[in-house]
């Protein structure tokens, strides 16, 4: 096997970071009002009404959820709009000309999904803590979590952004694949308040440890213990990872289209 | 013969001896279509070499397979010794390739554009090279402008300056001069001319025969997916292809002489062509026998041959023989 070669694939993950800096009021601060908003309407309105853990206020325990929902679905839209549209245009060719391993190219590409997530989960977080207290109990396993989740997800972006060929199949694979993953994951609730069958058919969402885990690192109480969510993480992204690293060797729908 | 190993003469020779590009029986099918049939030539080092062929006739397929932009159904491509897919690494970074398409990235000035993609291929602080291109290419002061602003031709030459960040060995450049004006196209082939000078191999894609003739050493012609000819450009010359000679007379044309007659490609009415063998013909010459023939000569003019006409002659000749 090749050894990585950093400079190039630092050089593609700098790429791709600016991509996303460069716009940035649509990248990153048009999500983050659209959480806010979220936090603000389901708060007030469910605020008082709904206590899922003990000593743990509704709009507090939004947070987290909201906080995590925003930033897999901008580490998802990062891949899969970069490289939709480097195919639409056809500038995916500087790309693909140059030495690249699958590996490299891998680990560019998520590495800016995962940095777009986290400027975008702190910037939800910082604007969030003015409008309510949030606890942190353990910052290390929210950004344990806010990593392996934007990783994921970027690679999920990655595998779509490979398949479609145009936008709107991306945004047909967020409609009928990501949002309903996502709330029914337990962004708005605890699954524990859900009748047994959907109890248990959350438990086989992989979103739902997601946001679990990460949960738990702001209020040391979730659902499930948290490593079990992090091991279920820590499959997803290795399932993620060897499907994505075998779809960019073979060139899928990249070389030969 | 294990003793061969200790001449390390004999390792040297053959190592100057690689091909810069070498192809062999490559084919590739789209769908019905076989868009290219079982392909081999060589490409040397240093060579300024020119692929010629209609639209449609597999240029670009033949590119992109060398750049690992598709696979090949069968055959190999190497590129200075290299698989293109087992040893893509080497393959590519001795590859430049300017694709026939205006591509790119609209996120990003010149500068940027040039600076990433040397970073692509692991050369870190390229400035000064990339100064240099700008400069050649006449776009230094462009170098901080968005590549959306950019006119098309300026875009194309960025696209060239793209394909030459890494100093690669060799250069493809695929239809280059469509739809780009005179003044550029000459400013380019004077700076394609000086990369062929120090040493770079050139391969170029066209489907103007002038434009092979005026640049390449030798030149390989493919229609269909086909090889048609590979041959220097002196022995394209001695077939006549490329140039006819039309002479209008006052009156209907009636008699050629003799040694004309197998030339003659359109005869009408007060109109005649002929084929021109630019090496040995002498226009003066053949237009002395017209008028000694009694022709009374209204206007002549030299024709350039399109492609399809020397195809169809080409493949003609080619049954002739059989
Ligand atoms: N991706 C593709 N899918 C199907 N047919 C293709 C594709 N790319 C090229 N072709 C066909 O293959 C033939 C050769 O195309 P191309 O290599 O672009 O020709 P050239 O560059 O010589 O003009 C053409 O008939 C073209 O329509
Ligand atoms: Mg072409």
């Amino acid at each position: 096997m090749n050894a990585i070669n950093w400079v190039a694939c630092r050089t593609l993950l700098g790429k791709e970071v600016t991509r996303w800096r460069k716009v940035w009021m649509q990248t990153v601060l048009a999500p983050v009002i659209t959480a806010l908003l979220y936090l603000l309407v389901f708060g007030h309105v469910l605020e008082g009404r709904v206590e899922v853990f003990p000593g743990v206020s509704y709009t507090a325990f939004l947070i987290p959820g909201l906080l995590m929902m925003t930033v897999i679905q901008n580490a998802f839209a990062n891949t899969s709009s970069s490289l939709i549209q480097s195919k639409v245009m056809g500038s995916i060719v500087f790309v693909l000309l140059p030495p690249f391993s699958a590996l490299e190219l891998f680990l560019a590409y998520i590495g800016a999904a995962v940095l777009r997530g986290l400027a975008v989960g702190v910037g939800v977080f910082l604007l969030a803590i003015f409008y309510v207290q949030v606890p942190i109990e353990n910052i290390f396993v929210v950004l344990i979590f806010a990593i392996l989740g934007s990783y994921a997800m970027g690679a999920l972006g990655l595998i779509a952004g490979m398949w479609a060929e145009k936008f709107d199949q991306i945004a047909a694979f967020q409609s009928f694949l990501i949002v309903p993953l996502t709330f029914l994951s337990g962004v708005f609730y605890s699954i524990k308040s859900l009748p047994e069958f959907w109890y248990q058919l959350s438990k086989a969402n992989p979103f739902f440890y997601m946001i679990d885990g990460f949960r738990y690192g702001f209020f040391g109480q979730s659902d499930q213990p948290v490593m079990l969510s992090l091991a279920a993480m820590l499959l997803a992204v290795t399932i993620l990872t060897i499907i994505c690293v075998r779809m960019l060797q073979s060139g899928y729908k990249l070389r030969d289209a | 013969m294990a003793r061969l190993f200790f001449f390390p003469v004999v390792t040297g020779s053959i190592l100057t001896e690689i091909n810069a590009i070498s192809l062999s029986g490559v084919s590739k099918r789209y769908g019905d279509l076989q868009a290219l049939n079982n392909v081999s030539f060589d490409i040397r080092k240093g060579e300024f070499f020119g692929l010629l062929g209609p639209n449609g006739a597999g240029k670009s397929t033949l590119i992109s397979a060398l750049a690992g932009l598709l696979k090949v159904d069968s055959g190999q491509l190497s590129i200075l010794g290299a698989d293109v897919e087992k040893e893509y690494r080497q393959a590519r970074q001795h590859l430049g390739v300017v694709p026939q398409e205006i591509v790119m990235d609209p996120f990003f000035t010149v500068r940027e554009t040039l600076q990433f993609q040397s970073g692509y291929f692991g050369i870190r602080n390229n400035d000064d090279w990339i100064n240099e291109l700008l400069d050649q290419l006449n776009l230094s002061e462009k170098a901080d402008t968005n590549m959306r602003k950019l006119s098309g031709g300026m875009k194309r030459r960025v696209l060239i300056a793209q394909a030459l960040v890494h100093k690669p060995q060799v250069l493809v450049l695929d239809e280059p001069t469509a739809g780009v004006d005179v003044e550029l196209r000459q400013s380019m082939w004077r700076f394609v001319r000086r990369l062929h000078r120090e040493g770079h191999t050139i391969v170029l894609t066209t489907h103007y025969l002038e434009e092979a003739e005026e640049l390449c050493d030798r030149i390989a012609i493919i229609n269909k997916g086909e090889l048609l000819a590979l041959e220097t450009k002196q022995d394209l010359l001695a077939r006549g292809l490329g140039s006819k000679l039309l002479v209008r007379a006052t009156h209907d044309i009636d008699t050629i002489p003799r040694e004309y007659q197998d030339r003659v490609t359109r005869l009408e009415g007060n109109e005649v062509e002929l084929i021109l063998h630019r090496d040995s013909d002498s226009v003066m010459e053949i237009l002395d026998r017209l008028r000694a023939a009694s022709m009374k000569i209204d206007f002549v003019s030299v024709l350039s041959d399109s492609l399809e006409d020397v195809f169809v002659r080409m493949t003609s000749e080619q049954e002739g023989v059989q």
